[in-house]
């Protein structure tokens, strides 16, 4: 790390704690990578984040797996620099830097760059275990919202089909640039979030970790342990489902309506003129010819 | 803090790390182009080829104010060290007639689905590396006054971005050259597409030097402060102050820094 960085965790499964030291570093950076799922790096124009990225992929280097980058904001060269050559065997860059839009017609990824993510998701051999974003940000300008996050979820899932290859997927993104929706939305797809900031020249970084997703073993039951009974009985769910509701058009009402006949009288109108009344015995609609 | 010409000390501070490297002005409630006029002149001076997108002001002006700063922007045209994209005169192209074929400022005749690639076309086809021999001038700059201008002619933010993007990856990345681009930050919360464009910018950037108003408002002696910042630090850079203000006052011929509130006239 270039500079010294102080960690402090805060979080529903944080305590607060201040690390020093390059043993401790590498024990939180490890920690970070133990889940799986989506590791969002929050960073902003004074604090970078891009070392805490190239941090946490020497990290995942030196545990031996391979990690891909899909760097779309600066060069092969720049985001090799600092790793030395066992680091850079295992990161295989995958550059969107030259020609993200195809302005060249080079076609370097024919079906653009949401593609060539995807890919990365399918199981070949040699199974990407850690996906690094450089950045998520670029994504989200040019391709909208819900599309990143259902290419990051079909990512991240990758994991769980088999609990013992699991997928980091870690994403850069630039916080200044997207509005309250997309940040929202990419903070629920995240396991972990680490938020940079800093004072006086150090950078901090938040962490915060997500529970793990809960599945229920059993289907829990919602009338157990009441002080009021929402059980029925076999005669009251037959009663219940024979009612007939009032408001409901039936077979029966239908032939109750048709069947009445309207010289029955059973509506009979009784109208008392008074002397302000011209009652004209004659049909008005008379001299109609329908 | 001594009154070392301004111009002087910004080249020293920026000298030996400004190669390869996008370079934001930035200016906010104050006129930043001092900024560009010294960064012309500081680059025509070291013999660099430079390509000028003027969108704001004609080739006169930048003229003028050259010859106060000692440079001809003429001469430099004339002997190819210059080229110069003088948008208020080549926009009545576009305006009056169809252009036979691409035209760098194509943008302002399309209604729709504007990204800026015949201005990156221009600007690759003015910087490329002269064929066989020797160069004749040293590493390329562009220079862009002003960004915003582009929002206000209808470009989406993403659209300037990516115009940039480009930029960076051939002239600082592929041709170890220069990009320095003035961007004007209204600060104002409603101007979403401006706000996008400066945080983008400065995320690309190496280095940020924002020229503000004083926040006492207008001095006769102190025209404003100026805030350095750098990014994306190398190692080696990693140990120096990445931010720095300093107060500024504009004079006919030079700019003048001091250390806050260390003004001369004050002193």
């Amino acid at each position: 790390m270039p500079r010294p960085v102080h960690w402090s965790r805060r979080g529903r499964d944080a305590i607060r704690a201040r690390l020093s030291g390059r043993g401790q570093q590498s024990e939180m950076l490890e920690s970070l990578l133990a889940f799986g799922g989506l590791v969002l790096l929050r960073d902003s124009i004074e604090w970078e984040g891009r070392d805490f990225l190239k941090a946490l992929i020497k990290q995942s280097a030196l545990c031996g797996e391979q990690i891909h980058v899909l760097g779309c904001e600066i060069s092969e060269e720049e985001f090799r620099e600092g790793f030395d050559s066992n680091i850079n065997s295992r990161v295989v860059y995958h550059d969107l830097f030259r020609d993200p839009l195809n302005w060249s017609k080079n076609e370097a990824f024919p079906r653009g760059p949401l593609e060539a993510l995807r890919a990365m998701c399918r199981p070949t051999d040699l199974r990407p275990v850690t996906i690094a974003l450089d950045s998520l940000s670029w994504l989200l300008l040019h391709f909208p919202c819900s599309t990143v996050c259902q290419t990051l979820h079909a990512l991240c899932r990758q994991g769980d089909s088999s609990p013992v290859e699991r997928v980091n997927v870690l994403g850069l993104l630039h916080e200044e640039l997207h509005a309250a929706g997309p940040l929202g939305a990419l903070s629920s797809l995240a396991q972990i979030e680490v938020t940079l900031d800093g004072t006086m020249g150090r950078t901090s970084a938040h962490i915060l970790y997500r529970k793990p997703r809960h599945r229920p073993a059993h289907q829990v039951d919602p009338t157990a342990h009441l002080t009021f009974n929402l059980r029925l009985s076999k005669k009251e769910r037959e009663t219940r489902d024979s009612l007939t509701l009032p408001f409901q058009f039936s077979s029966e009402k239908q032939q109750a309506l048709l069947c009445s006949e309207p010289s029955q009288a059973s509506s009979h109108i009784f109208y008392e003129p008074d002397a302000y009344d011209d009652l004209d015995p004659e049909d008005p609609d008379d001299d109609l010819d329908i | 803090m001594a009154d070392r010409s301004g111009y002087q000390q910004m080249t020293a501070l920026g000298r030996s790390r400004l190669k390869g490297k996008l370079t934001l002005l930035c200016d906010a409630k104050t006129d930043g182009s001092f900024l560009v006029h010294h960064f012309l002149s500081f680059f025509l001076k070291a013999k660099c080829k430079v390509c000028f997108v003027a969108l704001v002001q004609s080739f006169s002006h930048y003229n003028i104010v050259g010859q106060k700063l000692g440079v001809s922007l003429t001469t430099a045209w004339e002997r190819g060290q210059l080229v110069f994209l003088e948008a208020l005169k080549t926009s009545l192209d576009i305006f009056f007639q169809t252009p036979a074929g691409p035209h760098p400022l194509q943008f302002l005749r399309e209604a729709s689905a504007r990204n800026l690639q015949p201005l990156y076309a221009f600007v690759q086809e003015a910087l490329k590396p002269e064929d066989g021999g020797e160069a004749t001038w040293r590493h390329p700059v562009l220079l862009v006054d002003d960004l915003s201008v582009l929002l206000s002619l209808g470009v989406r933010a993403v659209a300037v971005l990516d115009f940039i993007h480009y930029c960076r990856a051939t002239v600082c990345t592929e041709l170890k050259g220069n990009l320095v681009a003035l961007v004007h930050d209204s600060g104002d919360a409603a101007d979403e597409e401006n706000d996008l464009l400066v945080s983008g910018l400065s995320h690309q950037s190496h280095l940020i030097l924002r020229a503000e108003g004083l926040a006492t408002g207008f001095c006769k002696d102190v025209h404003g402060q100026l805030k350095v910042l750098w990014r994306r630090p190398s190692q080696a850079a990693a140990q120096r102050d990445r931010s720095l203000t300093y107060q500024y006052k504009i004079q006919d011929k030079t700019v003048s820094f001091f250390a806050k509130g260390l003004s001369p006239a004050v002193l």
